[in-house]
C-alpha cells in the first residue's frame, strides 16, 4: 500500500475518533514532557551545583594544621601543628604528584578605607597560584597577584566583587588606591562575581587579597592559615594525602598515622560523591519519567487494539487480496509509531519552551531559583528520551499489530 | 472452453469448527474437480457449507481433513505467506457486499492486489485503468465507493478480482445486494469473462439465478450433490 494511501487511512481513522486520538497523543505528550523536564531540571541543578562548586576551585585539597593526638619522638600529644612559607616549598619539592600549591594568611577586621568609606573587612595574603586553584579570576581590565608582586612585596590588592561594590559602587576600581591598615594599596583587579557553594573563612567575593609576602611584612604573621593543593590528577588525591602526612610529619614532628595532626578538606572526594549523587538522582528521575511514558504507551497499545477491532473488515479484505501478514503488521505498527512520534515531537517542543521560559525568570541573589539553575535539555537527555520513546512506540505497536497479522482471513471477512 | 488442466482438486475434504464446547462439521467429505475454463454454480441453502467451501477453495481457510490441490500444489500445510501469494496471484474474489476499501477511489481499490503483488506504480496504474475500462467504468475511476451505485461497486470488485490475471474467480452471492437489472448486468459480465477464457465459480443460495453455467453443484449439509457426475 502506498504511503499516501496509508496516511489517508490513518488520517481518516484519526478524524473519526478525534477525541480518542487526541487524548492518546496527549498522553504521549505528557509522558515525553515528564521524562524530559525531570531530566532537564536534574541537569540544570547538576550544572548549577557544578558551577557553585567551581566557585571554590576545582579538584583541590585544603589543608589546615590540627593538634597531634599521638605522642611522637618523645613529644606529647596535643601539640598544635602550624605551617610556614618554607613548608610550602618543601611540600612542592617532595611530592611530585602535586601540580599546584598555594597558601594564605588570613585576618579579619582589617581597616579598608577609600575616601570617606571605612570598612572592617577580611583580608588575606595569598599565593599567585590562587588565581587558577581557588578561581580568583579577575574581571576584564584587571589582574590577580603575580610572582613579581610576591618577590617585590608590592602593595597591591585584589578586591572581591562585593567588597569592590561597597567601596567603589559601579565605578571602575582597577588602578585606584585604597588604604589597608592605613597603608596605601593599588587595586590591580576585581574578582568576578561568583556563586560559591563550598567556603571557609567567608565567601571570596567579600574579601581582599594581597601577596602573601606583603601580608607577612605588614601584619607580622608567622604562620599560614592554610594550604591549598591541587594534585596532578583527580585520582591522586589519596596518595597526596598520605605523602603530606609523611612529609609534614617528618618536618613538623608528628606521627604520619596521626589523623588529627592535619585537617584536610578533600573537595575531589566531595565532588565525586556529589557527581555520583546527581547521577543517581538523574537516573531516578529518568525512571519516573520513563514510567509515565510507559503508561502512555500502554494507552497507545490499548487504542491500537480497539482500532484493529474496528478495522477487522479492512484487514480481512487486504488479506483476501493477498496482503501478507507482514504488511498488515507493518501498517498498524506504523500507525502506533506515528501516534508516539507526533506526541513525542509536541512533547519535546513544549518542554523546550518551558525550559526557555524558565531561563527568563529573573533570579535574586541566593534565592531558591538560583540554586535550581536553568533546566537544560542537553543532547544526551534528548537522545535518551527519544530512545525510550522509540522503544515504547515499538512495544505499543508490536503486540496489537501482531494480533492483526495473525487474524484468520476467513473470520475477518465475516466480521461486521 | 473447457477441459484443459485441472485447477482444483478436492479429496474428501472435511472442515470442523471447534468452538471449544461444540464441534460443528461444516464440510463432510467433499470431492471436487474443477478444470480450467469451467463456469460453475454452487447452489445451496444458507448453512449448507457453501461459504466454508469457498473459503477453502480461495485459500482463506484450510481443511481440517482431506487434501486440496490447487494447480497441483497441496494447499494444507502451506505457510501464511504462501497462502497470501496464492490468493494474490491465482484467485480473484467477488463478494456479496463488494468489500471495497471505503476511503479509496475505484482505481486505488483495483490497484491494491497489484500493490501486494509488487507491481511497479506505473504498470499498476495502466493495468488498473485497462481493467476498469473493460468492466465499463472508464469514467468512474476516481470515484470513491460511496459515490458509486451497487452495480458499479460490484464492477469495481470484479475489476479488482481480474487485475492480477487469476486462475480462478470466486464470486460469493455477487448479485445478492443488487436489484434485478444490475444483477443481470453482473451476470452478463461474468458470462463475457467466461467466454474470454476465465474459470469462474459462482456461489449462491438462489437456485433460480439465471446462470447459463456449464455445471451446477448442489450443496446440502456439508456435502456436494452434483449435476454432472462429480461429488457424491
Amino acid at each position: 500500500m502506498g504511503l499516501l494511501t496509508f496516511l489517508r487511512y490513518f488520517w481518516n481513522d484519526f478524524r473519526k475518533q478525534k477525541k480518542r486520538a487526541t487524548l492518546t497523543v496527549a498522553a504521549i505528550v505528557w509522558g515525553t514532557m515528564s521524562i524530559l523536564l525531570l531530566l532537564a531540571f536534574g541537569e540544570g541543578l547538576k550544572r548549577q551545583l557544578d558551577r557553585n562548586q567551581r566557585g571554590l576551585g576545582e579538584n583541590i585539597m585544603i589543608v589546615w594544621g590540627g593538634q597531634t593526638s599521638m605522642p611522637y619522638e618523645g613529644l606529647p600529644r596535643g601539640r598544635r601543628i602550624r605551617f610556614m612559607e618554607e613548608d610550602v616549598d618543601v611540600i612542592q619539592k617532595s611530592i611530585p604528584q602535586i601540580e599546584n600549591i598555594g597558601a594564605e594568611y588570613s585576618r579579619w577586621g582589617v581597616d579598608v578605607v577609600r575616601g570617606s568609606k571605612v570598612l572592617s573587612e577580611h583580608v588575606c595574603g595569598e599565593y599567585p597560584t590562587y588565581e587558577q586553584m581557588r578561581a580568583h579570576y579577575p574581571m576584564q581590565g584587571g589582574r590577580y597577584i603575580n610572582w613579581t608582586d610576591m618577590e617585590e612585596k608590592r602593595r597591591v590588592i585584589f578586591l572581591g566583587y562585593e567588597m569592590k561594590q561597597k567601596l567603589f559602587g559601579d565605578e571602575d576600581a582597577t588602578g585606584q588606591t585604597v588604604h589597608v591598615s592605613g597603608i596605601p594599596f593599588t587595586v590591580i583587579g576585581v574578582g568576578q562575581d561568583k556563586q560559591q557553594m563550598g567556603m571557609y573563612g567567608g565567601p571570596d567575593v567579600s574579601k581582599g587579597s594581597m601577596p602573601a609576602t606583603t601580608f607577612k611584612s605588614l601584619f607580622g604573621h608567622k604562620y599560614l592559615s592554610n594550604l591549598v593543593i591541587q594534585p596532578r590528577s583527580t585520582n591522586l588525591n589519596e596518595v597526596v594525602e598520605r605523602r603530606l602526612n609523611e612529609v609534614l610529619g617528618a618536618r613538623l614532628k608528628f606521627h604520619p598515622d596521626d589523623e588529627q595532626a592535619l585537617s584536610i578538606w578533600d573537595t575531589i572526594e566531595g565532588r565525586k560523591a556529589m557527581q555520583n549523587m546527581m547521577l543517581g538522582m538523574q537516573i531516578f528521575m529518568g525512571i519516573i519519567g520513563a514510567m509515565t511514558l510507559l503508561i502512555a504507551g500502554v494507552g497507545v497499545a490499548n487504542i491500537m487494539y480497539v482500532v484493529i477491532k474496528e478495522r477487522t473488515k479492512e484487514i480481512g479484505i487486504k488479506m483476501a487480496l493477498g496482503g501478507k501478514p507482514r504488511i498488515v503488521q507493518w501498517q498498524f505498527l506504523l500507525e502506533a509509531m506515528i501516534i508516539c512520534f507526533s506526541g513525542g515531537v509536541i512533547g519535546i517542543f513544549i518542554s523546550q519552551l518551558i525550559c526557555d521560559l524558565m531561563s527568563l525568570i529573573p533570579r535574586e541573589e541566593g534565592s531558591s531559583m538560583t540554586w535550581l539553575g536553568n533546566p537544560t535539555i542537553s543532547l544526551p537527555i534528548g537522545m535518551i528520551t527519544i530512545a525510550i520513546l522509540a522503544i515504547i512506540a515499538v512495544i505499543a505497536g508490536y503486540f496489537p499489530s501482531r494480533r492483526a497479522a495473525m487474524l484468520n482471513p476467513a473470520e475477518t471477512l465475516r466480521y461486521e | 472452453m473447457s477441459s484443459n488442466g485441472s485447477i482444483i482438486k478436492l479429496d474428501h475434504v472435511h472442515k470442523v469448527y471447534d468452538t471449544g464446547k461444540i464441534k460443528v462439521e461444516a464440510l463432510r467429505g467433499v470431492d471436487l474437480d474443477v478444470r480450467q475454463g469451467e463456469f460453475l454454480t454452487l447452489v445451496g441453502p444458507s448453512g449448507s457449507g457453501k461459504s466454508t467451501l469457498m473459503n477453502i477453495l480461495g485459500c482463506l481457510d484450510s481443511p481440517t481433513e482431506g487434501t486440496y490441490y490447487f494447480r497441483g500444489e497441496q494447499v494444507q500445510g502451506l505457510s501464511l505467506n504462501r497462502l497470501a501469494e496464492i490468493r494474490n496471484r491465482r484467485v480473484g474474489f467477488v463478494f456479496q457486499n463488494f468489500n471495497l476499501l471505503p476511503f479509496s477511489t475505484a482505481l486505488e481499490n483495483v490497484e491494491l492486489p497489484m500493490v501486494f503483488g509488487g507491481v511497479p506504480t506505473r504498470e499498476r496504474r495502466k493495468r488498473g485503468e485497462e481493467v476498469l475500462e473493460r468492466v465499463g467504468l472508464g469514467d468512474r475511476m476516481d470515484h470513491k465507493p460511496t459515490e458509486l451505485s451497487g452495480g458499479q461497486m460490484q464492477r469495481v470488485a470484479i475489476a479488482r478480482a481480474l487485475v492480477n490475471h487469476p486462475d480462478l474467480i470466486l464470486a460469493d452471492e455477487p448479485t445478492g445486494n443488487l436489484d434485478t437489472a444490475s444483477g443481470q448486468e453482473i451476470v452478463n459480465l461474468f458470462e463475457e469473462l467466461w467466454k474470454a477464457g476465465h474459470t469462474i465459480m459462482i456461489i449462491t443460495h438462489d437456485p433460480n439465478l439465471p446462470m447459463r453455467t456449464e455445471r451446477t453443484l448442489h450443496m446440502r449439509d456439508g456435502s456436494l450433490h452434483n449435476g454432472n457426475g462429480e461429488g457424491q
